[in-house]
Order: structure tokens, then C-alpha cells, then sequence
């Protein structure tokens, strides 16, 4: 199976390949609490990407040495798995693998209450099942929700979102074919009620404008993703209550 | 890399200064440290070039081999970056396999090279699909104290402006070196500029000091027209849009003055 490059990636009504708008993210799915064994885990689909993400702790460090007397260490792995793209990936972790476990981990510690919990880890694992571009973004995004999920105190969800330009065009939540095809990909993780952004990369050519531009329009891309997280946060307890006034209309059935 | 101590009542110190525009070693908040580029230092190399960064130091040597080209450009040589953070440079570096300290060294002096096709890669081929050069550059910390991107950056175009390839012919597939050298072909200057945030404020090239008081780290790499071509956020903490926008227009500036520290034109 291979991918041809096609000729045109934005048509002349501005429609993207996968029918999308310029400023528009992908259909993106986040489904929370769905590994039984970790303490809190989540499962995003955007687009093409399928990535899951569950966190263990706060726990005992290992190896001990690691411990922080003043707040809890995180730790972050991503990870590809060997299936996830269209050339098979060894599963060793790759440079680009540490550099994102690096960076990804940095831009989610901001956000969690880590000094509640001193001597102690949070490990985070995130495994990327199926790549199209833009799983850093999604994994972020997917890594907070399941954080949450933990019933770790936090300040605040992190969201993420890429922007970027191709053809010349200013788009968001880039897929693999535009990211290769385009000019520049700018990866944005935000957290909105600080008004921070808490990772930011980029690589391409952008001119100070466009610069500005992009980041406006990951911000709005990564609020876009924050109401989703919201969502499936919410789904999870709103759900048992649906089926709380199930139970209730049945039992007043019987009666 | 376990962090360098630094007292309490230093870091209140260095964070004051700073929060009134100064800083602990008189610089003003977007003054670069003094900066000294020589190249040509290590004569088995290809090309190689030495930036002292204030009391920073780093390393570069450039080296060529013949390989095979990546699939998904078979026209083009390629280019592959590698960082040591060797350990007699700082009492917290360690032997060993790269850490991810130096990978992202590593990562973000690439972005920089790569994204603004600084090197000519398509002159690189010998046969294509088949052959090309791969261009190693090395970068070698020798000393640390603090803002390894931006040394490192610089000492590598330093040391790639320095590379000199040596003439060849292909005969029946057949590699031929041939006498006298011509330089390797540069096109773009990234420029890689760094910034502290310290609450509402940002310090250009943090020195070692700073950069275990400061909040965030972010790093903006120019090209020769004033383009962002790469872009590195770093640390724990967080910038608001504002900053970021303000980096980026004192980036311009800065990668300005410090490119004419290397390209003599």
C-alpha cells in the first residue's frame, strides 16, 4: 500500500483533501477511562490517528534515586507502535521518539499539582496505534484527558493543536500528506485559562506574520480540542447518570 | 542531567535583577554574551569551527562519507547532525549513550540546517538513487554554561561555511578523487536565537545560572531573510501569545547581529 502524493492539497474553494476547511480540525473522538489495569486512561481518534494513553500513579519511584523530596517526577513515554505507519517502525524508541517524550512531558507538567505529591512518580505512557500526522498534538491532548481521568489534581486540561501553511495557505491540524507536502508544521499545546502555551515547535518557513497568524489559529484550533476533552470528561459521569434515571424509570415501572 | 546548584538567595538574586530589566552579570535583558568564532581548527575534519559563548564552549566538525540516499528523495545528499554533551564539559554530564538532552540539541541544530536548506543537498549526488555524500556534522560541548542552542548553532554554520570538499569524477560507477577542493554548498544562514522567561519578562542567551532559575525556554531559529525556519519551546514552565510574538521580533534582530559574527560577505 502506498500513498501518491496528490497534485493539490487546498482546492480553489478552499476545500482540503479530506473535505475539510482551512481552520478546520479533524473529527476527533476521545473516549476516557477504557484500560482497567492503569489508574486513569483515555483514547483519541482524529482523523486517521488512533492513539491511547494511560497513566500510573502517583506511585513509588524506580529506581528510588529518581524521587524529588519537594514533588512527584513525571514521567512521559511515546511511543510508536511498530504498526502505526505505513513503513514498519522498528519499536525501539527513535531520536524523535525521546525528543517528543522529552518535550511532551515538559509541556504536561506545567499543568499538574505535582508539589501534592512529593517522593513520588506519575508515569505516563502514550501509544501511538495508527500515525496521520499530528500525533503529538492528539497525544498531548489524549495524555490530559487520561491525567484527568487519574484524579490527578490539575490547573488546567492541556490541549493541542498543530497549524501550519500549505500551498501558501494557513491551515490547522495538518494530516500526514499535508504536513510532507506543505511548507510548515507548528505544533501547539495551550492551556486556556492561564492563557499559556506550554509547547510549541515548529519547522518550515513561516515569515513573522504568518507566524502570528498560525498561532492564533492553533490557539483556536486547541480550544476547539479542550471543549471535546470537556466532553468525554464529562460523558463518563453524565452517561452513569443517563443510566442512574434509566434504572430509577424501570424500577417505577415495576411498581 | 542532574541540575547545577545555585543557591537560594542567588536565584532570588538573578530573578530581582531581571524582574527590574538587569541581570547578575551586567548584560542588559536582550544582550547576547561575548562571542568568538574560529574555524578551521581541526584539519582531519572536513570543516570545523569553535564558538565560545561567554564561558560556553562548543565544537564542530564536519565529516563526509559516500552513502545511499533516503527512498523518498533520491536526488538529494543527505544531511545527519549528532550532539555529545562530552563529559569533561560539566560536572553533570555522564558517559554514556545520548541522553535526551542531546538528542534535542541534536534535533533543533538540525530543524534549523535542514528546514532552511542551508546545504545545496542536490549537488551532493554522485549517482542518483544510488549515491550520494552524507554530511555528518558533529557538535562537540566542551565547556557548559548554559544556552548550548545558540553556540552550538552558530559553530555549526561556522564550521559548514568552513567545509571544504574535495574534487571527484565517476568512472564506470567508480568513485575517483581528484587534486584540490572547492567549498561545500551553502545557500541559507540559519541563526538560532534563545530566550529565558522569568514571570512577564524575556532574557536573550541565558547563561547556566539563569537557566536553572528561569521558567521556560524558547528558541527561534532565522534564516538569512528574517524567516522563522525552526522553532523549540523547552522547560517546565509556559510563554503567553504575547511573548511568543515578542520573541519572535526580537529574534529577527538578534539573529541578525549574530550571523554577521560568521557570514562574511
Amino acid at each position: 500500500m502506498s500513498q501518491k502524493k496528490p497534485e493539490k492539497l487546498i482546492d480553489e474553494n478552499d476545500v482540503r483533501l479530506d473535505g475539510r476547511k482551512l481552520n478546520e480540525i479533524r473529527p476527533t473522538k476521545i473516549e476516557v477511562g477504557i484500560l482497567a489495569n492503569a489508574d486513569g486512561s483515555a483514547y483519541i481518534e482524529q482523523g486517521k490517528n488512533k492513539i491511547l494513553a494511560a497513566v500510573y500513579g502517583p506511585r513509588e519511584v524506580h529506581p528510588k534515586h529518581l524521587a524529588l523530596p519537594d514533588r512527584a517526577v513525571l514521567r512521559c513515554r511515546y511511543h510508536m507502535a511498530p504498526f502505526s505507519v505505513e513503513e514498519r517502525k522498528s519499536p525501539a524508541p527513535s531520536r524523535r521518539e525521546l525528543e517528543l517524550s522529552k518535550v511532551i512531558r515538559e509541556c504536561l507538567e506545567p499543568s499538574i499539582f505535582t508539589e501534592y505529591f512529593p517522593r513520588t512518580s506519575i508515569d505516563l505512557f502514550i501509544e501511538v496505534l495508527q500515525a496521520d500526522g499530528g500525533t503529538r498534538c492528539a497525544g498531548i491532548t489524549v495524555a490530559s484527558v487520561a491525567l484527568a481521568d487519574a484524579g490527578i489534581p490539575m490547573r488546567d486540561l492541556v490541549s493541542a493543536c498543530a497549524a501550519g501553511k500549505v500551498e501558501g495557505r494557513l491551515v490547522v491540524d495538518l494530516t500526514d500528506v499535508e504536513d510532507k507536502g506543505g511548507e510548515a508544521d507548528m505544533p501547539l499545546a495551550y492551556m486556556p485559562n492561564a492563557n499559556a502555551i506550554t509547547l510549541l515547535q515548529m519547522d518550515g518557513m513561516l515569515t513573522s506574520e504568518e507566524f502570528e497568524q498560525a498561532v492564533n489559529l492553533a490557539v483556536e484550533g486547541s480550544k476547539q480540542v479542550g471543549q471535546i476533552q470537556k466532553e468525554a470528561l464529562r460523558a463518563k459521569y453524565v452517561v452513569s447518570k443517563e443510566a442512574e434515571a434509566e434504572k430509577e424509570e424501570a424500577e417505577e415501572g415495576e411498581q | 542531567m542532574t541540575s547545577i546548584m545555585v543557591s537560594r538567595v542567588k536565584q532570588k538574586r538573578i530573578a530581582q535583577l531581571i524582574s527590574r530589566g538587569k541581570r547578575l552579570d551586567g548584560r542588559e535583558l536582550t544582550d547576547y554574551r561575548d562571542v568568538q568564532v574560529e574555524t578551521g581548527l581541526i584539519e582531519r575534519a572536513e570543516g570545523s569551527a569553535r564558538v565560545r559563548l561567554g564561558k560556553t564552549e562548543v565544537l564542530v566538525g564536519v565529516k563526509f562519507e559516500m552513502g545511499e540516499p533516503f527512498p523518498d528523495t533520491p536526488n538529494e545528499g543527505v544531511l545527519t547532525v549528532n550532539a555529545e554533551l562530552v563529559p569533561l564539559a560539566s560536572p553533570t554530564f555522564e558517559p554514556g549513550p545520548p541522553d535526551e538532552n542531546s538528542i534535542e540539541l541534536a534535533r533543533v541544530v538540525d530543524r534549523g540546517i535542514r528546514e532552511s536548506k542551508a546545504i545545496a543537498t542536490e549537488e551532493l549526488v554522485i549517482e542518483p538513487g544510488k549515491k550520494v555524500f552524507v554530511v555528518f556534522v558533529d557538535v562537540y560541548v566542551l565547556n557548559y554554561d548554559g544556552n548550548l542552542i545558540d553556540a552550538s548553532c552558530l559553530a555549526a554554520l561556522a564550521a559548514l561555511l568552513n567545509t571544504k570538499m574535495f574534487n571527484y569524477e565517476v568512472k564506470e560507477g567508480e568513485v575517483k578523487i581528484k587534486p584540490g577542493y572547492k567549498p561545500l554548498p551553502i545557500r541559507n544562514y540559519p541563526v538560532a536565537v534563545t530566550f529565558a522567561k522569568f514571570n512577564d519578562k524575556l532574557v536573550v542567551d541565558p547563561w547556566l545560572e539563569e537557566e536553572q532559575v528561569m521558567d521556560a525556554r524558547l528558541t527561534m531559529t532565522l534564516e538569512k531573510d528574517g524567516k522563522i525556519c525552526a522553532i523549540q519551546k523547552g522547560g517546565y514552565g509556559y510563554f503567553t501569545p504575547d511573548q511568543v510574538f515578542e520573541a519572535s521580533k526580537i529574534a529577527k534582530q538578534k539573529a541578525e547581529e549574530q550571523r554577521k559574527l560568521v557570514v562574511k560577505e
